[in-house]
């Protein structure tokens, strides 16, 4: 930093304020708000607003047509009651519990794979990365919906063994495990994110394991494990975020109605279902703040956890 | 593919990291020549192990490549990625199997992305600015909330925004799709971009300051031109996300005029049961083309953008 700099620095921190300062720092605070302004509009228009606003309609009867009809907490009653409802928070919970740590386990092990400064990296890791750009899309859901159908790519290459595979996505045995592998699929994006954490622990500290002895898991247990948790803790994160609100793949590959028998009913779907099939506003509403008190809940645990696992080194 | 080793960033932080001393080639480096074969054995494994799960993981899309220039009965009995001869016929069907031509939709697409990237490009850096180089009252709330909406489920703001946007006569319209993205709601942009302009030394805002230069003057001429990888990222990732949407095409474009490519695809889907898989297949290749582009050529922002928003 220059003198000019520090100086200014050192100016605005010490020593009660001149007048003339007190005007910069007014002229800021405009200045800031300008900038920010579009971000303001955003935040209050775009959500923070229509946040309130689907709060008071999850206490309402709301269909579009006829002006919301307060009713109390009838929407969540009806929520205790839902089979459907219970259901695909079942299957939302599953896709969640096995795919996100399946999903970070092997973007785990293949980014220790990669991390050895192996030769030929960079192709690897383009070839690792690229399903995770194409994965949410709808190209890729039609490919999958092939791929696990009863006359599929899988099954073709287990009639070659001799082996004659269910209809994966038309039994409801197997239509979830099939999404849960495109989740797992890609995994390239914390892949990433790991490498560049693993690239962040110090070399000084496996050169003093090895002084000691230590064996190749014993550094993985002792060093690379502790020094990578934040960077696991963030990528759990937010993959639970982001995996509690799937909702193209299950789509697609259903058909938009979560079958077989509501095996990939995802909460999502099933919350789009009401809100924009059948008009259910304020049910719909009533959903989504559900679905919000989740994901807080579980953001939450997965903080309060973190105090016992994750391990900051300074 | 080979081209991408040369990728310079790529390559480049492979160098750094060797170079400080802090890459873990130089612990392999080590050791007697017994070690060494060992390692090269190890090697060998490795290599081993990746090619295998990257041949697992890229072979749907390969085969769905040579599937779709295959007559259409063979996707349901030929596994192998053998080409005998092209038959274009599976993409000159699928062109034209929808209202309009594909291209209308990719048209469609390219509106609502274009407007997006300009949206992100233009708000989140105000915002970020602000952010990162203003002091003002409130500043400590405002980036929490920011980082807050980041993780906000689309889901319990959807129900009032369609109800706000079909009040304003805008469904059917890319407004709902491209509006929110002026009013940096895509707050990742906005802290991706926080996070760039805090490495900007304060010196150069401090000397353009001295020289006169105001808040706006200082933005446009000294943070934007020093911010361009940012916001090639944010333009790379805005592409492909919104390139990809489709729960919000799904309930803001219901007419069949408005369709983007993922609603488009959706409508074909549904149009045709498992008779014309072949078509599909071509029109879902021609849906990735332009991300599959992207990717080729912006891979280095997207790999430094997620690896320094996962970081720090």
């Amino acid at each position: 930093m220059s003198a000019i700099g520090e100086l200014s620095t050192m100016t605005r921190r010490k020593g009660p304020m001149t007048k003339e300062e007190k005007k910069a720092n007014g002229r800021d605070n405009k200045a800031a708000y300008i900038f920010l302004l579009p971000w303001l509009i955003g935040l209050l228009a775009i959500t923070v607003g229509p946040m309130m606003m689907s709060l008071y309609l999850s206490f309402t009867d709301y269909n579009l047509l006829q002006p919301p009809e307060w009713v109390g907490l009838d929407n969540f009653v009806r929520m205790f009651g839902d089979a459907r409802l219970h259901n695909s928070l079942g299957v939302t919970f599953t896709y969640v519990l096995v795919g996100v740590p399946l999903q970070l386990a092997v973007a785990l092990i293949i980014a220790l794979v990669l991390d050895k400064g192996l030769r030929g990296l960079p192709f690897y890791r383009s070839i690792f990365y690229l399903p995770s750009l194409l994965g949410g899309s709808v190209a890729v859901a039609i490919l999958w919906k092939q791929i696990f159908g009863t006359t599929g790519l899988v099954n073709q290459v287990l009639a070659m063994v001799g082996i004659e595979g269910p209809g994966w996505i038309s039994d409801p045995n197997t239509a979830l495990g099939s999404i849960i592998l495109l989740h797992v699929w890609t995994f390239g994006s914390p892949m990433i994110i790991f490498l560049a954490g693993l690239r962040q622990i110090p070399t000084m500290y496996y050169e003093a394991a090895e002084v000691d002895g230590a064996t190749t898991l014993q550094k993985f247990w002792r060093i690379t494990l502790p020094m990578l948790s934040p960077i696991i803790f963030f990528n759990l994160v937010l993959q639970i975020i982001g995996s509690f609100q799937s909702f193209t793949q299950a789509f697609i590959v259903s058909g938009g109605n979560g079958g077989p028998s509501d095996s990939t009913m995802f909460f999502t779907l099933y919350l789009y279902q009401k809100g924009f099939g059948q008009f259910d506003m304020g049910y719909a509403s009533a959903m989504a703040w559900f679905l919000l008190v989740i994901i807080g809940a579980f953001t939450a645990i997965n903080f309060i956890a973190s105090k016992y696992w994750v391990f900051y080194d300074d | 593919m080979t081209k991408l080793q040369t990728l310079p960033a790529a390559s480049s932080d492979d160098a750094k990291a060797g170079k400080s001393g802090k890459g873990p080639r130089r612990r392999e480096s080590r050791g007697s020549l017994a070690f060494s074969r060992s390692a090269r054995i190890k090697g060998l494994v490795k290599h081993a192990i990746l090619i295998i799960v990257g041949g697992v993981m890229i072979y749907p899309l390969l085969w769905m490549v040579v599937s779709s220039l295959r007559p259409n009965d063979l996707i349901f009995r030929e596994p192998g990625l053998w080409l005998e001869n092209l038959e274009m016929s599976n993409y000159t069907d699928g062109w034209s199997a929808l209202t309009h031509p594909f291209g209308h939709y990719m048209v469609n697409s390219a509106i609502v992305v274009l407007g997006s990237i300009l949206g992100n490009l233009i708000s989140c850096s105000m915002a970020a600015y602000a952010f990162a180089r203003l002091q003002f009252t409130g500043k400590k709330i405002f980036f929490g909330i920011m980082l807050l909406t980041i993780m906000l489920p689309f889901h319990v703001v959807i129900v009032p925004q369609y109800i706000l946007f079909s009040q304003i006569g805008w469904v059917n319209t890319f407004w709902p799709l491209i509006v929110p993205k002026l009013l940096a709601t895509d707050a990742f942009f906005v802290f991706l971009m926080v996070q760039f302009i805090r490495g900007i030394p304060k010196d150069l805002d401090e000397a353009a300051r001295i020289d006169g230069a105001g808040h706006p003057r200082i933005f446009l001429r000294v943070i934007l031109p020093l911010m361009v990888p940012a916001l090639a990222t944010t333009t790379i990732f805005t592409f492909i996300w919104t390139w990809n949407d489709f729960f919000g095409a799904l309930i803001y474009l219901t007419d069949p005029d408005m369709f983007t490519v993922p609603v488009a695809l959706r409508a074909f889907v549904d149009s045709q049961s498992a008779t014309s898989w072949g078509s599909l297949f071509a029109m879902s290749i021609v849906s990735l083309l332009p991300v599959f582009l992207v990717f080729l050529f912006g891979q280095r922002f997207l790999i430094k953008g997620i690896a320094t928003t996962g970081i720090k």
